[in-house]
């Protein structure tokens, strides 16, 4: 006699068991502390704060711990803790100009006020596996020079000066928050920023790359790329004045796009803008170069039926926490549908079976 | 409470946000079929599990409420014990598998055997709100074929299944003109269970990760779109179940040997022990 089958609690308690069980991994092995991925997974951390938009280093590290190095796992973490926190308010725009900067280059001016800082990159790295680490050597202290406290003015205001690039309207109205409000259509570029820059790092990078290759092409030089610290600053109504509360690590890219002008623009350089928290180049690059690419109805280009130049198509599969959610729900028991489909079949080719041939 | 949940507020989210949901939802109850876009919110469990339902539930439950949680037409599918562990946990509302019992049900791909009643709310689990989504994958086309009732091209394509296979090929989540004006998916339901659509309980449909909620208010007409020479028809195995020998219930396939030999048993849990706690079969 068939017995259905029972259990769905004892087995999801038992899952949850075994799944603490890997996580913590041989016992034999010291565990990881939450302060070790903290200091020493910092771009990992990077990423969660960025794509969970929240930034907290500790929290990001921790999600990163439990999830077991998954980061898109760490990130769902984070954003399930996130939006359950209360909105206290929001902060002044942060002044990027005045970043404290790690890193700072330009690819289209050799030499710029400020100057040029490598800063800790991967770029110039022969990516040769180091079997020190392995032997967990101890690393030798970097060589330390005075601060450099020169002002760094961005490099698109220089070409801003000539008017050689596109001026960028100040916004009046504060932003909307695509975490408090429907995603609807057509969005302004505020939003469109929003969804790019907490989307999947790798949609974002595939879709960056896709303009390279010609699907809305709209070449891009990297005028700056600059990451460091903002200071973060709040108005107080009880002081009528702002106030520093923290100060946060960002990325930033602008890019100077080529343009030649159009029916409703005379010729002058674009720009794309991408911006993301912590050290997070590749993330904040693509974002500029896709935010360049929806740009093509406010600076009168063609659509070209490119997917870089599609908001609808961009914004609505950036979301990694959304779509692999949807993805991964095909798992779910689905036996009510796919009965419902296997009875259609077999009625179809019954239909069939009688159909006489002609 | 011990588990750490005590930090959060009743049925897990806040009261600003409850309000938010219950705005939309009567909204959407007053306009039927009408998909009103909400802020949804991410929850503690993944999008695709029903999140959408989640937050309808919770921004409907108060602590006096009975819950019933089904996938599949069943109270014991894993995912409805986990949804069912966090309501029970975070609203501590009492919980039931009794369809009758229950004052608010939240389920995914079924609508339960037993008649639902005045006073009862079924909360539906929606992946894709939209019925014309496969047919235009563009929200802002989509939103105005909806404005304008412009649903030729649902029409053309139950057109084009008669004319392909000789029958219309939709089997789930089969879609209906709710109350003479709105086109509607009825989530992935079973077409079997479509007549049920008419009821005198509160329908709400929840799409969290489309953000998207609407409703089918009790006794509004819901009509399963066809041809007058092609009726609708709520099919199912032509077997009764194997349990409780039920007619007329929506029935599971299930293989119980490597032979391929199966057996057909009841999708609804409860409805099925009912009848054989009564003694049927």
């Amino acid at each position: 006699m068939y017995v259905a089958v029972k259990g769905g609690a004892r087995a999801i308690e038992n899952a949850h068991a075994w799944l603490a069980e890997e996580r913590r991994g041989d016992p034999g092995v010291a565990e990881l502390s939450v302060a070790q991925i903290r200091g020493q997974l910092t771009l990992a951390v990077d990423r969660v704060m960025a794509e969970g938009s929240l930034y907290d280093p500790d929290l990001a590290a921790l999600a990163i711990k439990q999830a077991r190095g998954d980061l898109i796992e760490a990130i769902f973490l984070i954003r399930a803790y996130r939006t359950t926190l209360p909105r206290l308010g929001a902060t002044l725009p942060v002044d990027t100009g005045a970043m404290a900067c790690d890193r700072r280059i330009s690819a289209t001016f050799k030499d710029l006020p400020g100057g040029q800082v490598l800063g800790p990159t991967f770029d110039y790295t022969h990516r040769l596996l180091d079997f020190k680490l392995a032997a967990e050597a101890a690393q030798p202290e970097a060589e330390r020079a005075a601060p450099d406290l020169r002002p760094k003015p961005r490099v698109t205001e220089f070409l801003n000066q000539e008017g050689l690039i596109q001026d960028e309207a100040k916004a009046e109205d504060a932003p909307p928050d695509l975490t408090r409000a429907p995603l609807e259509f057509p969005a302004c570029r505020a939003l469109r920023q929003q969804a790019l820059t907490r989307g999947d790092e790798g949609f974002v990078l595939g879709m960056a790359y896709s303009t390279q290759r010609g699907y809305g092409r709209n070449h891009a030089f990297v005028g700056e790329l600059r990451i460091g610290t903002c200071s973060v600053e709040m108005e107080i109504p009880e002081l009528g004045f702002a106030v520093e509360i923290g100060e946060v690590e960002v990325t930033e890219c602008e890019t100077v796009n080529q343009f030649a002008g159009s029916k409703t623009e005379p010729a002058q350089f674009t720009r794309g803008y991408g911006l993301v928290f912590g050290h997070g180049e590749r993330k904040a690059i693509s974002m500029a170069l896709v935010d360049r690419a929806l740009r093509w109805r406010e600076l009168g280009e063609d659509d070209t039926g490119a997917p870089a130049q599609d908001e609808e198509f961009v914004l609505q599969h950036a979301d990694n926490i959304q779509a692999t959610g949807f993805l991964e729900h095909i798992k779910l028991p689905h036996y009510v549908d796919f009965q419902s489909e296997i009875e259609l079949v077999r009625k179809l080719r019954a239909a069939a079976g009688e159909a006489p041939d002609d | 409470m011990t588990d750490g949940m005590q930090d959060y507020n009743f049925a897990y989210l806040d009261e600003e946000t409850k309000r938010m949901i219950r705005r939309a939802l009567l909204k959407a109850l007053a306009i039927p079929g009408y998909q009103v876009p909400f802020a949804s919110r991410e929850m503690p469990m993944p999008y695709g599990w029903g999140t959408g339902g989640v937050q309808v539930t919770a921004a409907c439950l108060v602590p006096e409420d009975r819950l019933k949680v089904i996938d599949q037409g069943a109270d014991d599918t894993t995912n409805a014990v986990s949804i069912r562990g966090f309501f029970a946990r975070t609203a501590g509302v009492a919980t039931t598998e009794r369809t009758a019992e229950a004052t608010l049900i939240q389920t995914r791909h079924r609508i339960p055997e037993t008649p639902l009643r005045e006073g009862q709310i079924l909360v539906y689990q929606v992946p894709i709100p939209e019925p014309l989504r496969f047919l235009e994958p563009r929200e802002t086309e989509t939103r105005r074929m909806h404005a304008l009732e412009d649903y030729g091209l649902m029409h053309v394509k139950l057109y084009e299944d008669i004319a392909r296979h000789g029958a219309i090929s939709t089997s789930y989540a089969y879609p209906v003109k709710v109350a003479g004006r709105y086109v509607m998916d009825p989530s992935p339901i079973p077409k079997f269970d479509n007549p049920k659509l008419e009821s005198p309980a509160i329908q709400l449909f929840g799409a969290g990760r489309e953000q998207r909620i609407y409703a089918v208010p009790p006794y509004t007409r819901v009509v399963s779109l066809d041809f007058e020479d092609h009726p609708f028809e709520a099919s199912k195995p032509d077997h009764p179940c194997a349990l409780c020998g039920a007619t007329d219930s929506y029935l599971d396939e299930v293989i119980t040997d490597d032979t391929g030999a199966r057996m057909f048993v009841c999708s609804d849990t409860d409805y099925c022990a009912g009848r054989r706690a009564e003694g049927a079969a």
